[in-house]
């Protein structure tokens, strides 16, 4: 957990400025209240993530919720993904046998 | 771990900070953690790019490496957690990119969750709907099944004899809430038997004495074992029809037959047979072949 001066002193690259967009675009969503914003690790390592799209993959700014939105969707599907994986230990083994085979085909 | 980080960017020793930096972008695109999600082998490559980067980019260590002060480690200590280990655990669902993590999911499972009605419970009333796979005799001759559903209960499913694959079987107030329980069955093939309507087809073996001096042989049917004569000469190709052995009679369709199609066995090597064709051929002159078009 971390405030934003601190978040800004550990992220090269970032200011107040884009934090706030951000937080204003729903790019990043922090705990806490406007300006007394709490940033836990994840939103650490969002911003770190949507650093590194800007300044590294040079994705401009409007393009970068579309980006997002796509890493959102993939992360979701895996999130689903592996809880479908989890499921499939409940069947019995007859039954995980033929969906290994379905899966397969 | 000892690879040159001039290497692992792709350029020359001398390159330019702009060349250096060039490079590292390229890479990063392609190899970026969160652009290539569950493929480790990118996620290394990355590591390496990140931290050779790292080194490099700072204009004081790139030339104590340049001059061996300090080696590759230096630089290895890898780019700080990424955002993926966050999204792909179960708290990631905090950026998920709906509100609610399910919806939009429910049209993909939406078997799943039409049989256990997600989370929200199901609608009053609705058909849920099961796949069966039956054995090729259990759906010839009708059969009870036991089909396991989702949450572990058993439902037991009456097969009518004359079942085909892709008949759908409804089970009253078997679904969820009092609706439906729908059954697709799929029936698996025969090693020996195939199915034509009502009728059955066999091809079935039989000897060369049997074929050529006729025989009462036992044949397999859907109902166990009957008794059949094979009428001397008979051969390869010849059919033979057993009525009612078939399909049984179900619904308005009476009984179909079983449709054998013989064919002869030479069996193994026999000296005396083999004398006495050696012999006979002086007479026989059948040709299997007449009316063969000559290659």
């Amino acid at each position: 957990m971390m405030t934003l001066e601190a978040l800004l002193d550990q992220i090269e690259g970032v200011v107040a400025e884009d934090l706030r967009r951000w937080i204003a675009a729903r790019y990043v969503r922090p705990g806490g209240e406007p300006e007394a914003w709490v940033f836990g690790e994840m939103d650490v390592a969002r911003v770190r993530l949507i650093v590194e799209l800007r300044d590294v993959m040079e994705i401009s700014e409007p393009a970068l919720p579309t980006v997002l939105s796509l890493l959102d969707q993939v992360y979701d599907l895996r999130r689903r993904m592996r809880r479908l994986n989890e499921g499939f230990s409940l069947l019995p083994a007859e039954l995980r046998g033929e969906l290994a085979r379905f899966m397969m085909e | 771990m000892a690879e040159d980080l001039y290497k692992i960017l792709g350029v020359e020793k001398g390159a330019s900070a702009e060349a250096l930096r060039a490079a590292y972008r390229t890479l990063a695109k392609k190899h970026h953690p969160d652009l290539n999600p569950g493929n480790k082998a990118a996620e290394e490559r990355f590591k390496k790019v990140a931290s050779a980067y790292e080194l490099l980019s700072d204009a004081e260590k790139r030339q104590q490496y340049d001059a061996g002060e300090i080696d590759e480690s230096g630089a290895m200590k890898g780019p700080p957690p990424g955002y993926r280990a966050h999204a792909e655990a179960p708290h990631g669902a905090r950026y998920a990119y709906s509100a609610d993590d399910l919806s939009g999911f429910e049209d993909i499972f939406s078997n799943l969750f039409g049989e256990r009605g997600g989370r929200g419970g199901a609608a009053p009333g609705r058909d849920a709907h099961y796949a069966l796979q039956a054995g090729f005799l259990e759906a010839v001759n009708g059969a009870v099944k036991r089909l396991t559903l989702p949450d572990g209960q058993t439902l037991d499913v009456k097969i009518p004899a004359g079942t085909v694959s892709g008949d759908v079987l409804r089970l009253r107030g078997k679904g969820l809430a009092g609706g439906d329980a729908l059954i697709e069955i799929a029936v698996a093939p025969h090693a020996f038997f195939t199915r034509d309507g009502q009728n059955i087809e066999l091809v079935l073996p039989v000897s060369v004495r049997e074929a050529v001096v006729g025989a009462k042989i036992s044949v397999p049917t859907p109902a166990g074992m009957v008794a059949m004569n094979v009428k001397a000469g008979a051969d390869t190709g010849t059919k033979m029809r057993l009525k009612g052995k078939g399909v049984p009679a179900h619904g308005k369709l009476p009984a179909g037959d079983l449709i054998v199609t013989l064919q002869v066995h030479v069996g193994k090597p026999d000296a005396a047979l083999a004398e006495f064709l050696r012999a006979h051929a002086a007479v026989g002159d059948f040709n299997p072949r007449a009316g063969m078009f000559e290659p």
